[in-house]
């Protein structure tokens, strides 16, 4: 990904920040200039929950340049309803399945080479799995 | 050491990676047949898109969630690391841009082997303490390096911890005093543009580990009034578990007292992630009114102890994954030439 991009879209892609239309209420990502559903302009910066379920996934194989492969991505439902694609992390292939819960994590998404520069941002992993409080 | 105004940690949060190696398949291919098992059994490994910026990331948010401060209060985030992504540019920008705490906070890194996890917790209580910010955030987290073959290479782990700390009115564990003890002692080094760190060997214990731990706890000890036995449990930085073991007995702490933090036998050594990882380990079941040791060390070399006061806000300030629950997520990488391929030791040619 081209740097100065990268460095636009960091709120997007570190924390998964959209918006939200102050007018209509509605939830968008990634933000643009207009709510998708009033097309008003009245809109603040919104952090999505980052908790949803995997809606449909797929494995890559031979993927892009700079991205290790192969790996899992999917189209993730959030909890706000949104749809987003994204890669899965921390997960093996035979154990993803459609309804999987999941949550957001900061991730390195791509390296520009040995030397280059490293892009971070948003991957899904199942909920770790937690003890019962004692 | 005392800072002006008395402060606490507000939050805390840890991170271990999914993946394990086995130290007997890396013994296999190094050692003769019959030799000694290795310290730990296993060692955490990062995943192939994990480093020290996502690693310190997850750690921190967990410590903000469990805070419940309000973003604009944290004024400096510090990342203590001997293994940063990049040998220059901070970790610390890219960790409080995820959390969305810039542009008004100091962030950097610090750097003093393992020791400079704890190095960000001595800067974070005096910013708190003198009033310069009402919140810091103190982050000790490593991929450790290690030399193929090397001794290192069979306790090198990663991990690490984040601490929020604030005023002490807000605090799940009060600092009581702390302690910094440094000599210059060249027990373990790595020169720019080295791939891997080099070391003392037998160096590494007495002069270095056992000198300055000593050294540290037992001024800190005299500085509170008070003796091992005061402590419900004790945190040591964790090289191997014998090493822990040894300087605990040395001090007069019990085995009982160092158990629930010595997380290095499970995982190993996670650097300047170690006591910081111990210290969470404590803290996931410490009780309200405990007093915790806390004593670290970095090569190069020095110690820090910390004397640390539970309060009743702690049962509260444990929601999300503790210590525990990444120990149990476990994934064990299939042999070492896997392991080799995702520490970049070895590279497709």
């Amino acid at each position: 990904m081209d740097l100065a991009r990268y460095h636009r879209l960091r709120s997007a892609y570190y924390r998964l920040e959209g918006q939200r239309c102050t007018s209509c209420q509605a939830v968008q990502f990634p933000a643009r200039t207009t709510c998708r559903i009033c097309r008003a302009r009245t809109l603040e910066p919104h952090r999505l929950s980052g908790r949803g379920t995997v809606y449909s996934h797929a494995e890559v194989g031979p993927a892009p340049r700079g991205f290790a492969s192969p790996y899992l991505v999917a189209l993730v439902q959030l909890e706000e309803g949104l749809l987003l694609t994204a890669q899965l992390t921390d997960v093996d292939p035979e154990d993803v399945m459609i309804g999987l819960p999941v949550e957001m994590v900061t991730r390195r998404i791509q390296e520009h080479g040995a030397q280059g520069y490293l892009v971070y941002g948003y991957k899904f992993r199942p909920i770790l799995p937690r003890r019962k409080a004692s | 050491m005392r800072s002006a105004q008395p402060v606490g940690i507000a939050g805390y949060g840890a991170y271990v990676p999914r993946l394990r190696v086995r130290t007997s398949d890396i013994s296999n291919a190094w050692r003769p047949r019959g030799a000694i098992a290795p310290a730990v059994a296993e060692k955490s490994v990062p995943g192939p898109d994990e480093d020290v910026v996502t690693m310190s990331i997850e750690a921190a948010r967990t410590a903000l969630d469990r805070a419940g401060t309000e973003l604009e209060r944290i004024g400096a985030v510090w990342v203590g690391t001997e293994s940063k992504p990049y040998a220059v540019k901070p970790s610390a920008t890219i960790v409080a841009e995820a959390l969305g705490i810039t542009p008004h906070v100091v962030a950097a890194d610090m750097e003093f082997a393992c020791k400079a996890g704890s190095e960000a917790m001595q800067a974070a209580v005096a910013f708190v303490g003198s009033g310069m910010v009402e919140a810091a955030l103190a982050i000790g987290m490593d991929t450790a390096q290690s030399k193929p073959g090397d001794a290192l290479e069979y306790t090198a782990g990663c991990g690490g911890a984040a601490y929020l700390f604030a005023a002490a009115e807000d605090a799940l564990a009060v600092v009581e005093a702390s302690v910094s003890h440094v000599t210059d002692t060249p027990d373990f080094f790595r020169r720019e543009g080295a791939a891997y760190p080099e070391h003392g060997g037998r160096f590494t214990g007495e002069p270095s580990y056992f000198r300055h731990t000593r050294a540290a706890s037992r001024r800190l000890l005299e500085d509170v009034g008070a003796g091992p036995e005061d402590f419900a449990h004790a945190v040591f930085h964790q090289p191997v578990p014998k090493f822990v073991e040894k300087v605990a007995s040395e001090l007069g702490f019990t085995p009982a007292q160092i158990d629930t933090g010595l997380v290095a036998r499970r995982m190993g050594n996670a650097y300047a992630g170690s006591s910081l990882l111990g210290l969470a380990a404590v803290l996931d079941v410490a009780r309200p009114g405990d007093r915790i040791f806390f004593c670290s060390y970095g090569s190069g070399a020095g110690s820090d102890a910390f004397a640390f006061r539970v309060t009743g806000r702690i049962e509260a300030r444990r929601a999300g994954a503790a210590v525990a629950d990444y120990l149990d997520r476990r994934q064990v990488v299939d042999g070492y030439g896997r392991y080799l391929q995702l520490r970049g030791k070895v590279r497709r040619g």
